[in-house]
């Protein structure tokens, strides 16, 4: 049952109103950073506080949500939010990815293709794709409203110079439409060719105050370079629950001996699969 | 790019900083390869007419018309943002006092040296780097340095790091401020040399700000002389070196210590 002392989904109408019109405005403009007045959450910065506005205002009674962290349905973040909204919206929850409606992320795509009637909701931490290479606000702005991404490919050549290959294997910069440059959030660089999808994406950053958006079947260009093109990297091993060898996978350390195991990192992927191979 | 336009054409500008005078009324014709010296003492104004020239502060009033490739003669002052800044990154450069102010410190000298290419548009490895390394080597920076970053560079390279990032792109005019400030003079030497047949080598254009007449005798074909915002004398250097008429430029010249 609803806790009846909240607003249905813990925000108050006006500002969830606000955080729409933001939701749009993002979506008209596929990959700029859509400034918005974040509110104080119940949670800390860097929990999610963004993506949880994101998805207060973005669900309605009859949704079905999930909320994974780092692809699992069982961790930390994903049972408190997920809580969070029972209580607070009283929506039906769900660890499935088909049967979901609206999906909070952290740092994941589910290895399960999204549909048309989906939304994807990714909590951000740095939505400004050039923040460690220029310090200044004011001139990112600029860069952004001018087109300059010159100093983006300076950081892949950095990587190249330093390690020998890209060395960014998260938050890999995507160029959005052939126009913004945007921060994909801390997912794994392996996800990245998964963001041309059916489903909506939202990104929300709390503590920055920035929303932006890619609306379905949106063009997401990872950059790189002629001579060292992007790869989507993964482990290079099976899982060792499911056996997938397409998904992407957590490293897992069993005991103090350093034995280790590789598993996928999507939990309810890999149930699924395994429950099939059960059948 | 016609050889009857000036590169750079400066019509009466002005700059004030509240009831004060930055600079004023200063006009002047920079031709195709011709290096411009400004001297002056501290607070006379050389800095901010350079800064107002490279677009860094919007001058009061005054025209700087500039023989754009594409174009031909453009005022960069009522030029829309993107294209001065274009201008920034490509036919010109500037040259800060200061290494530190025109590198970035955290990125390797090699990333430094590419960022105009890749500003540009550059977007192979193998080549930027290969351009990267022919620049060091033409700044006298040894190869085996391409990956360090400018933090462990001395003063001396670290200027002429800031140099070949500058020049990599191919620009046509130069903004120089203080080129040789800071430096011991033995490393100035070196400097002024390699400045000097990159200059001639590239046929620049290039207006060099300082307080230092040696500097402007060696790089400088024409001179102007400021004087509290004021242009007080203008001439080929030797000619205002060796028979400076306006009484501060015959301070100015007979200032200078002789060893």
């Amino acid at each position: 049952m609803t806790d009846q002392s909240y607003n249905f989904a813990y925000l108050d109408e006006q500002t969830k109103r606000m955080i729409r019109r933001a939701i749009l405005k993002g979506l008209a403009i596929p990959g700029y950073q859509v400034p918005f007045a974040s509110r104080e959450m119940p949670m800390p910065y860097g929990w999610g506080t963004g993506g949880v506005q994101v998805s207060a205002a973005t669900l309605t009674p009859s949704d079905t949500l999930k909320v994974i962290d780092q692809g699992a349905d069982d961790t930390t973040n994903a049972v408190s939010i997920r809580k969070f909204f029972e209580r607070t919206a009283d929506v039906a929850t769900t660890t499935a990815t088909s049967d979901a409606t609206v999906i909070q992320t952290r740092h994941r795509i589910p290895e399960e293709e999204l549909s048309e009637d989906q939304i994807l909701v990714y909590q951000v931490p740095i939505p400004e794709p050039l923040r460690f290479l220029e310090p200044r606000e004011t001139e990112t702005r600029k860069m952004h409203a001018l087109e300059e991404y010159g100093l983006m490919h300076v950081k892949l050549y950095e990587d190249i110079a330093r390690h020998g290959h890209i060395a960014t294997s998260y938050a890999y910069p995507v160029k959005v439409e052939g126009r913004y440059v945007m921060d994909p959030s801390p997912i794994p660089k392996f996800d990245n060719p998964k963001m041309e999808m059916a489903a909506i994406q939202l990104f929300g950053a709390g503590r920055e105050q920035r929303i932006y958006a890619l609306p379905p079947y949106t063009k997401v260009v990872s950059l790189d370079f002629d001579d060292h093109p992007f790869e989507a990297s993964k482990a290079p091993q099976d899982c060792a629950l499911c056996g997938a060898s397409d998904s992407y996978l957590d490293e897992v350390i069993t005991d103090d001996d350093g034995s280790r195991m590789f598993v996928c990192s999507d939990t309810d992927y890999c149930e699924k699969r395994r429950e099939g191979q059960a059948a | 790019m016609t050889q009857d336009n000036p590169l750079l054409d400066v019509r009466n500008l002005t700059k004030f900083y509240g009831a004060q005078i930055g600079c004023a009324r200063v006009s002047f014709d920079l031709w195709p390869g011709e290096v411009l010296g400004i001297v002056g003492e501290s607070g006379s104004g050389k800095s901010t007419l350079l800064n107002c020239l490279a677009g860094h502060l919007p001058p009061d009033r005054g025209e700087v018309i500039f023989d754009t490739r594409a174009e031909g003669p453009k005022d960069t002052l009522t030029m829309s943002e993107p294209e001065r800044r274009m201008l920034g990154r490509t036919d010109w450069a500037f040259v800060h006092q200061h290494a530190r102010d025109g590198l970035r410190m955290g990125v390797s000298a090699g990333g430094n040296v590419g960022e105009r290419l890749m500003a540009v548009g550059a977007r192979h490895y193998g080549e930027i780097r290969d351009q990267a390394l022919d620049w060091l080597g033409r700044v006298e920076i040894s190869e085996s340095r391409i990956d360090d970053r400018p933090t462990t560079f001395s003063g001396g390279m670290q200027q002429r790091l800031q140099i070949a990032r500058n020049l990599v792109t191919g620009p046509r005019l130069v903004f120089m401020d203080e080129p040789t400030g800071g430096l011991d003079v033995s490393v100035q030497a070196r400097l002024l040399d390699l400045l000097r047949g990159l200059v001639r080598d590239m046929g620049l254009s290039a207006i060099v700000v300082t307080h230092d007449l040696a500097v402007v005798r060696l790089l400088a074909d024409r001179l102007m002389v400021m004087k509290d915002g004021h242009v007080v004398e203008t001439g080929l250097t030797d000619q205002v070196l060796d028979d400076p008429q306006h009484a501060y430029t015959q301070l100015l010249v007979s200032s200078v210590l002789q060893v």
